[in-house]
């Protein structure tokens, strides 16, 4: 009964919280757009034409801001002081175009879900892939285009080339983080799912106290600091043996081990920076195809240093909104967690799934990405 | 465990298929006027589209191409760029969709493509030839981008042109705006029981050529 209770609650946490990742990586955060492009259409149907509402509208408004870029574009060879309307479009255009694909949402919000982030570091993550983004793209123009004076074909077959390392990248983060928190799930679902009645009995009578110090002490020779931080907490409580088994499989376990929520301090592990420059490469690699034509289009207007301008204002706009994602996501994740941790056991089970989940989510993105099953915004001409 | 790892995987594809719907917005704007061909026998053979693109995509598609004229591309010297946007579009059906009396009808790859350079503005031209040319009593071709990367539009005047057609046939152009507060003032008439009138729901779609030969 009281089995039936807990599962009901974490399954209820888990997918408040799956909701709204759901939610956001599906109607405000928008990575990859799913066209088939690259699968024949399997219904012969041809898909849904833009649709209406917010998001009809938050597409009409960055149309609207994309035309009148380019109208700016070009006055400000004659009248340089379009630029300074320019650079305003710019950043509004961001704002709205992050919401579009192609700009890492998806795989920043799940990536500081699944890695435990503060929101801190998940807004520095959005302005660091922005950043690197808008850096690429001017290095990218600035190279082919500037230097090289490529073709679009030519620009286009290395901008895929990218892309592939780009989604292999984000494919690998995936699958590390799988393999990381699905390990730790399963270990976490062993250990509150054994000792469940177990525990119960514990709390009602106090008859196993004898059997499970013989285990206690035995796992004691190898877990010496760990079993004494613990100890304390919990004084004899026989499901502490088990808190140790969860210790061994999980590398930066911290505060999660005792399911009592988290330390904000606690929460990114040693090492944190490094883990997440690979995701701040992997999505900040792929140059945006806005990007390119407004540098390109500048360029050929004589105007490569207003483009150049535009792109870094406009990553400004998109960062601000992925980081707006990524603080929603996390705190979407936090509320998951408080409200599982009313079960003290559950409620580990239900963060590190909802960890698990987030991971599956990178890697699936970055793996339909790389076999062409979604794709992100692309030129189809070239 | 095992309903846990089932919930979870469900939630993510879940979560990506949704992901899936969500949309771009345009990069690059189309103009078209579009030319349905018949044969002299009545029988719809295809259909030849002329693409205008905005400014900045023929710039970016010039971009480093060669020219003997600073600026000035000729249609041979644009050939191998006309080539590329052919095959690339294959990939994505040429955005064409056509349905002849009531049924999806395939185009074959495209014939007598060439871009035109004229005041910085490049226009793609291409035929487009149906599979199998069929008389057809209903005719319709919607050209659109679902990902909505390119906005078409039908050029305000001649948008759609008839090319030896029967005289029975009529073609008509439906846009998506126009006939959006068409359709609401015709809805806002329809009464409790009554059915939806037959042609709102195609009202939904963008740019749909439509030709009806009595």
């Amino acid at each position: 009964m009281r089995r039936a209770g807990a599962r009901c609650v974490v399954t209820f946490a888990i997918l408040a919280a799956i909701a709204a990742i759901l939610l956001l990586s599906g109607l405000i955060d928008a990575f990859a757009q799913g066209t088939p492009f690259g699968l024949p259409r399997p219904t012969g149907k041809p898909a849904t034409p833009p649709p209406d509402g917010i998001t009809g509208w938050i597409l009409a408004k960055q149309a609207e801001f994309s035309l009148a870029m380019r109208t700016m574009l070009r006055n400000a060879r004659a009248d340089g002081s379009a630029v300074w309307g320019l650079l305003g479009l710019s950043f509004l255009y961001g704002v709205f175009h992050a919401a579009g694909p192609g700009h890492g949402k998806a795989v920043i919000s799940s990536y500081v879900v699944a890695n435990n982030e503060t929101w801190r570091r998940g807004v520095v993550l959005s302005f660091a892939s922005a950043l690197l983004q808008a850096v690429v793209a001017v290095a990218f123009v600035g190279i082919a285009a500037w230097v090289f004076n490529a073709t679009m074909a030519t620009m286009c077959t290395s901008e895929r080339y990218i892309e592939i390392v780009s989604y292999a990248l984000i494919a690998l983060i995936g699958l590390r983080l799988v393999w990381v928190k699905g390990r730790a799930l399963i270990s976490t679902a062993r250990t509150v799912g054994r000792p469940l009645h177990a525990v119960g009995a514990a709390v009602t009578s106090h008859d196993h106290k004898h059997g499970d110090h013989h285990h206690h002490d035995h796992k004691h020779d190898h877990h010496d600091h760990k079993h004494d931080h613990g100890h304390h907490h919990h004084g004899h409580g026989h499901h502490h043996g088990h808190d140790h088994h969860h210790h061994h499989d999980d590398e930066h376990a911290s505060a999660w081990g005792h399911a009592h929520g988290p330390e904000p301090q606690d929460l990114a592990g040693p090492g944190g920076w490094r883990r997440g420059l690979s995701a701040i490469v992997a999505v900040g690699l792929r140059p945006c195809s806005g990007a390119i034509l407004v540098l390109v289009f500048s360029l050929a207007q004589g105007m490569l240093w207003a483009g150049v301008a535009a792109t870094f204002v406009m990553g400004l706009g998109t960062a601000i909104t992925v980081a707006v994602i990524a603080t929603i996501a996390v705190a979407a994740r936090d509320l998951a967690g408080r409200f599982a941790s009313a079960r003290s056991g559950y409620g580990m089970l239900a963060l590190r799934g909802l960890e698990t989940a987030a991971a599956f989510v990178i890697l699936a993105f970055g793996s339909l990405l790389l076999i062409g099953y979604l794709t992100s915004e692309r030129l189809p001409l070239c | 465990m095992k309903r846990f790892v089932r919930t979870i995987l469900a939630a993510a594809a879940a979560c990506l298929s949704f992901a899936a719907t969500a949309q771009a917005h345009p990069h690059v704007w189309i103009v078209m006027t579009s030319a349905v061909l018949y044969a002299p026998d009545g029988t719809v053979t295809g259909v030849r589209h002329a693409w205008t693109f905005d400014d900045m995509f023929s710039t970016f598609a010039t971009q480093g191409l060669d020219s003997k004229q600073k600026g000035v591309f000729t249609r041979e010297e644009l050939q191998p760029l006309a080539e590329v946007n052919v095959t690339s579009l294959k990939e994505y059906d040429y955005f064409s969709y056509a349905k002849v009396n009531g049924k999806k009808a395939e185009f074959n790859d495209p014939v007598d493509y060439y871009l035109e350079h004229d005041k910085d503005i490049l226009t793609l031209h291409f035929t487009l030839p149906l599979k199998t040319p069929m008389k057809a009593q209903n005719l319709e071709i919607e050209v659109y981008d679902p990902s909505y990367f390119i906005d078409f539009q039908f050029a305000e005047k001649d948008g759609i042109v008839l090319k030896g057609a029967p005289a029975a046939c009529k073609g008509m152009l439906a846009r998506p705006q126009e006939m959006n507060k068409e359709l609401a003032d015709r809805l806002s008439k329809v009464g409790p029981n009554e059915k939806i009138p037959e042609n709102s729901f195609g009202a939904q779609f963008a740019n749909k050529i439509r030709v009806r030969c009595q």
